[in-house]
């Protein structure tokens, strides 16, 4: 299935969020999320199922002003 | 003593953490301002790529508040789940609410803050309103939950100062018991001290401090104009006159009849 993560179109064989998360490499990194404009909890990822074309956003502490 | 949703604080000086030249002149000016809120966002990371990680330690071994902006977000929707996902990384419930509308100015969509802090204000959030010194929208975002207001001095990152001083002044007048930090366009301690010298419980600043040639010192400047800016404002100021008055007693003047 191909979705969208922080802008860039990828392949994934995960269904879930959380799988898609360590498929990329996130692990146990400290970061938040959000499917289609919508906040996902950390604690929803496991049960938070994916679709095609689906919008993720992946983000972490950076600075700011 | 500051009071800022129930926490008391001693400075009066919050600082911002972007655009400094590196990871320890931000350490080091964040010691030298004394500052004990420091303001941080959520960007986009890559898998294994952990800068985000890297930064996170370092502003959570500071010790310090940390104030989540939703910089960036032009919409309600953006800056409400954007909020959500900094209160989950970041574990708290303050959140500097910008809805930004217009690009060149980065002026604040008021319609759209005030929407947005409604929306915060009922999930639980502190929200802490990037406003202008507009006082309609001051009351409606008082309405909305809000306990502390962010003016802007100027556009962000300008270095203008207190660009409206009237508007200001009016907006302290008007919610005389409501914190009220200035946020934004502030370029040198003299414009920190003036904003407190006209009752303004707070600055914060950013840009000035990062983008000075020496960070630290000027992190060190801006923390004592605050200070002097906040005595000077319990010590009473004089009223500004039109004619010349002598300080030196005329009684017994040499030379006069």
């Amino acid at each position: 299935m191909r979705i969208l993560v922080n802008g860039d179109w990828r392949e994934t064989r995960a269904t879930e969020l959380a799988g898609v998360l360590a498929e990329l490499g996130f692990g146990d990194a400290v970061v938040a999320t959000a499917v289609n404009g919508d906040f996902v909890a950390a604690a929803a990822r496991v049960r938070t199922s994916l679709a095609d074309g689906d919008r993720i956003e992946v983000l972490a502490p950076m600075q700011g002003g | 003593m500051l009071t800022l949703y129930q926490a008391a604080l001693r400075s009066r000086l919050l600082l911002g953490t972007a655009r400094f030249p590196s990871p320890a002149v931000l350490t080091q000016a964040v010691r030298a301002a004394g500052c004990e809120i420091v303001t941080v966002a959520l960007r986009r990371e890559a898998g294994g790529e952990r800068a985000g990680q890297g930064f996170w330690s370092i502003i959570r071994a500071l010790g310090v508040r940390v104030l989540p902006n939703t910089a960036g977000c032009h919409s309600v929707k953006e800056a409400v789940t954007t909020a959500q996902m900094a209160r989950e990384v970041f574990g708290t419930r303050w959140i500097k609410l910008e809805v930004i509308g217009e690009d060149d100015t980065l002026q604040p969509d008021v319609f759209g803050l005030v929407e947005a802090a409604g929306i915060l204000c009922r999930d639980g959030f502190e929200v802490f309103p990037y406003t202008t010194e507009d006082l309609v929208v001051a009351e409606r975002l008082l309405e909305a939950g809000c306990r502390v207001l962010m003016p802007w001095g100027a556009p962000i990152g300008s270095g203008r100062g207190l660009n409206n001083l009237f508007g200001l002044k009016a907006l302290r007048a008007h919610f005389p018991d409501v914190p009220l930090i200035i946020d934004a366009g502030l370029g040198v301690p003299s414009h920190a001290a003036q904003a407190l010298e006209l009752g303004f419980d707070a600055v914060l600043i950013n840009t000035a401090v990062a983008q000075a040639r020496d960070p630290v010192q000027m992190a060190a400047a801006f923390a004592q104009a605050v200070e002097a800016g906040c005595l000077a404002r319990l010590a009473g100021p004089i009223e500004p006159r039109d004619l010349a008055v002598p300080s030196t007693p005329v009684i017994g003047t040499a030379f006069r009849g």
